[in-house]
C-alpha cells in the first residue's frame, strides 16, 4: 500500500487527455488535487468530460500528457495491466444504472471485485469472518438485510436496490478511493438523500475518498468539497 | 481463473441459445465421426473381405481384376487356367491348402461359383472367421448346391429346394441348364462380403451342367441327362482361378514367383491384401468427398455459433465494462469470450461423442443383420481424436473474432457504460 501519511490521494498535474490522435482534446487540467477522506462533488455539464475524467483517476485510459498520481502512485508511468490491478486493489466503482452482472447472484455480484484483488479479498475477510458474511454485513448496512432479496434474481431488484448492491459491491474490501458516476440519477429524491446518506457513512467507516459525479445541483449541499468541471477544465478556452 | 466460472455462469444464464449451439455443434460433430467411423469400418470389411489367403492365382489380366473376378465375382476372367497347372501347385510341398474356383454361369442375377469342400474348410475373412452355416451344410452330391445368406434371403429359398443355373452372368438368361436343376443342401450366415451373393456349387456339376456343351454353346442334336451326365469323367479341364494357403508365410514371394514363372502356362498370383489395398485406393474419390461433406457440416455448425455469439456481443458490452471496473484486464475479456467458444465446442464433441455411441449402440444390431458389416464400438481412435481436436481447435479460433471485437470495446469504451 502507498504511504498511508500522504495527505493527497488524487494529484494530477498539467493533465492533457483525447480520445484518439484526430479528435479535439477533452480535457486539460493544468492542476487537481483530492485530499484523503474527502467527499468531493463534481458537477459538470454532459459532455464537459467527467466521466472521463473519473475513468482516467481509475487507470482504464491513459493520459496523453500530464501526470496522474493516485494514492501516490504515478499512474501516466504505469503500463495496462499494473493499472488495471492497481484498480482492482484501490478503487471501488458504483456507475448510473445497470451496475450489476445479470448472471450472477446479489452475493457474488458484490464480491465480484475480490476475484480480481486478493489485497481486496484479504481486507474483506481480515476480521475473520468469510467473503459472502462481508458481503452480507455490508449490505444490510446498506438496508439489505432480508433473505429474500439477497436470493432473488438481480434483474428482478429495483433500481434502488440495485443501486445499493453495486455500493456494496464498490465498498467490499475498503478501497481507498471510491468513484460515483451519476449514482443517484435514476433514483426518486427521497431515495436520492437516503442513498448519498448511506454512501457517506460507509466512506468514513472505511475512511475512503468519495469522488461523486452528478450534474444534480440539489445534492450538492450534501458534500463539504465541490468543483465544477469548467473551473478545472481549460479545453475550448484558448489556454 | 476467476473468469473461467464467469463465462460458465454466463452461459448458464443464456442456456436456451447455448443448448440450441450446442446441438448444432454436437450433431455436426457426431456426424462427421460417424462418417469417419462408417468409412473406416467399410474399409476395414472391405480388406476383410478375403483374409488367411496368401495368394490368388488366376490368368494373366491384372491384379485387380484378378481380385474383381475371383473376389468379388465382379467382371469375368480373360482366360482360364488348366487344371494340371492347379494340380501341380496344389501338390506343392510349400502349399497346405487350395481352393479352386470356376465361375461363367449364374442364378437369377448372382453368380454361381463351382468350388470344392476345401472352401468351406479354409476360406477367411474378418481376419480369422471362417463360413458358418444357418442351415444345413456343405455340398457333398454332384447336384448340391450351398447358398450365401443374401441368395437364400432375396430370393426366399430354402433347405431341400431345386435351382436351375443359367449359362452366363446376365438376369435374365435364355440358357438355362434346366435339364440339370441342383437341390440346396446349405445356407450360410451372413459374412458381409460377396460370398453372401453367391451360390456355390462342386466342380462335378459345373463339369456335368456342362457335358453337352462346347465351346460356350449347347452342341445341336446332343442331350445327356442328369443321370447319364454322372457317369462321364466330371474331373474339370480347365478352372477360373485358385485359392493358396500356404504353409509358411515366409515363403509367399518365393511360391509368387515360382507361379509367376510357370512355363506350361502363363500364369499370375497375386497377394490379396495389396491388390485389394489398391483397389480402395480407387475408390477413395468417393470416400474423401463424403469426409469433406461431413467436415463442411461442422463448420455451418461453427459459422453458427460465430454468428450469435456477435450477435451477443453488443449487449455484452455492458458487463464487459463492469467487469473492467472492478478490475478486469482487456486479457480477461478476451479470454470470457473465447473461453465461451471453447467450452461450447468442448461440450459439443462431449455431446457428438455421446450421440455417435448411443445411434451406434441402437443400430449397430441392424446392422449386423442386414448388411454383415460389423460396427465395432471402440474408444474413438487416433485419427478421431485429432478431428476432435481439430474442431475444438477451430471452436477456439473462431472465438477470437468475437473475442477480439469484445476486447476492442472493452479498450474503447472504458468503463463509460454504453447502449
Ligand atoms: N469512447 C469515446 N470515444 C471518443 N470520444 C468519446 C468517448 N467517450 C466520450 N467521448 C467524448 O468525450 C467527451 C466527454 O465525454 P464524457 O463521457 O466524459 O462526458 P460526461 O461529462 O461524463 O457527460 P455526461 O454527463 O453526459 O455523462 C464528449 O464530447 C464525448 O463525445
Ligand atoms: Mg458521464
Amino acid at each position: 500500500m502507498p504511504a498511508g501519511d500522504t495527505p493527497a490521494a488524487i494529484q494530477i498535474r498539467d493533465l492533457r487527455f483525447r480520445w484518439r490522435p484526430g479528435l479535439a482534446e477533452v480535457l486539460a487540467i493544468p492542476r487537481f488535487q483530492v485530499a484523503r477522506g474527502e467527499h468531493l462533488f463534481i458537477r459538470g455539464a454532459s459532455g464537459s468530460g467527467k466521466s472521463t475524467l473519473l475513468s482516467l483517476l481509475a487507470g482504464v485510459n491513459a493520459p496523453s500528457a500530464g501526470e496522474i498520481r493516485v494514492l501516490d502512485q504515478p499512474l501516466h508511468r504505469l503500463s495496462g495491466v499494473q493499472r488495471d490491478h492497481f484498480r482492482a486493489d484501490h478503487i471501488g466503482f458504483v456507475f448510473q444504472l445497470f451496475n450489476l452482472i445479470p448472471y450472477l447472484s446479489v452475493l457474488e455480484n458484490v464480491t465480484l471485485p475480490c476475484r480480481f484483488s486478493k489485497l481486496r479479498t484479504r481486507r474483506a475477510t481480515a476480521a475473520g469472518h468469510s467473503l459472502d458474511s462481508e458481503a452480507r454485513r455490508l449490505l444490510a448496512h446498506l438496508e439489505m438485510n432480508s433473505d429474500e432479496l439477497i436470493h432473488r434474481r438481480v434483474t428482478e431488484l429495483s433500481v434502488g436496490q440495485q443501486q445499493r448492491v453495486a455500493t456494496a459491491r464498490a465498498l467490499i474490501g475498503a478501497p481507498e478511493i471510491l468513484i460515483a458516476d451519476e449514482p443517484t440519477s435514476a433514483l426518486d429524491s427521497d431515495l436520492r438523500e437516503n442513498f448519498i446518506r448511506l454512501l457517506f457513512q460507509e466512506c468514513a467507516a472505511t475512511g475512503s475518498t468519495l469522488l461523486f459525479v452528478s450534474h444534480d445541483r440539489q445534492l450538492e449541499g450534501l458534500f463539504g468539497h465541490h468543483v465544477a468541471m469548467d473551473e478545472l477544465n481549460r479545453t475550448g478556452r484558448g489556454g | 481463473m476467476p473468469i473461467l466460472s464467469l463465462a460458465l455462469k454466463s452461459l448458464l444464464n443464456r442456456r436456451f441459445t447455448v443448448g440450441l449451439m450446442l446441438i448444432s455443434i454436437a450433431l455436426s460433430v457426431a456426424l462427421l465421426l460417424g462418417v469417419e467411423r462408417l468409412r473406416t469400418e467399410s474399409r476395414s470389411s472391405f480388406a476383410n473381405t478375403i483374409s488367411g489367403t496368401d495368394l490368388v492365382v488366376g490368368a494373366r489380366s491384372g491384379a485387380i481384376n484378378l481380385l474383381l473376378y475371383s473376389v468379388f465375382r465382379i467382371g469375368d476372367a480373360t482366360n482360364n487356367i488348366s487344371w494340371k497347372s492347379y494340380q501341380a501347385f496344389a501338390a506343392h510341398r510349400l502349399v497346405e491348402w487350395t481352393i479352386p474356383i470356376s465361375l461363367g454361369d449364374s442364378h437369377r442375377g448372382y453368380r454361381v461359383m463351382g468350388t470344392s469342400g476345401d472352401y468351406f474348410r479354409h476360406y477367411r475373412y474378418a481376419g480369422t472367421r471362417p463360413l458358418a452355416f444357418r442351415q444345413g451344410q456343405a455340398f457333398e452330391q454332384v447336384y448340391e448346391a450351398v447358398l450365401g445368406a443374401e441368395v437364400a434371403d432375396k430370393l426366399g429359398y430354402r433347405l431341400g429346394q431345386e435351382i436351375v443355373v443359367a449359362h452366363g452372368a446376365g438376369k435374365t438368361s435364355f440358357n438355362r441348364h434346366d435339364d440339370k436343376p441342383f437341390t440346396v443342401s446349405g445356407i450360410l450366415k451372413p459374412t458381409g462380403t460377396p460370398v453372401d451373393r453367391t451360390v456355390h456349387i462342386p466342380l462335378a456339376g459345373i463339369e456335368a451342367i456342362h457335358v453337352d456343351w462346347v465351346q460356350g454353346r449347347q452342341v445341336p442334336g446332343v442331350r445327356i441327362d442328369a443321370e447319364a451326365a454322372l457317369e462321364k469323367d466330371l474331373t474339370p479341364k480347365a478352372i477360373t482361378a485358385f485359392l493358396v494357403g500356404l504353409k509358411s508365410k515366409i515363403a509367399t514371394f518365393r511360391v509368387q514367383r515360382e507361379i509367376n514363372d510357370y512355363r506350361r502356362e502363363p500364369l499370375q498370383a497375386i497377394l490379396p491384401g495389396v491388390a485389394l489395398q489398391q483397389l480402395w485406393d480407387l475408390m477413395s474419390v468417393a470416400e474423401n468427398a463424403l469426409l469433406i461433406i461431413s467436415g463442411l457440416v461442422v463448420a455451418v455448425g461453427l459459422a453458427g455459433m460465430l454468428t450469435v455469439m456477435l450477435a451477443g456481443l453488443n449487449e455484452r458490452r455492458r458487463e464487459m465494462a463492469i467487469l473492467r471496473s472492478v478490475g478486469a484486464r482487456p486479457l480477461h475479456i478476451l479470454t470470457l469470450i473465447t473461453g465461451e467458444s471453447l467450452a461450447l465446442s468442448l461440450l459439443g464433441s462431449g455431446l457428438g461423442l455421446f450421440l455417435l455411441y448411443a445411434t451406434l449402440l441402437l443400430v449397430r444390431p441392424v446392422i449386423e443383420a442386414r448388411f454383415g458389416l460389423h460396427l465395432s464400438i471402440d474408444l474413438p481412435s487416433l485419427r478421431e481424436y485429432i478431428m476432435l481436436g481439430l474442431v475444438n481447435a477451430s471452436g477456439v479460433l473462431i472465438g477470437l473474432i468475437p473475442g477480439y471485437r469484445a476486447y476492442r470495446y472493452s479498450l474503447a469504451d472504458g468503463m463509460n457504460i454504453r447502449i
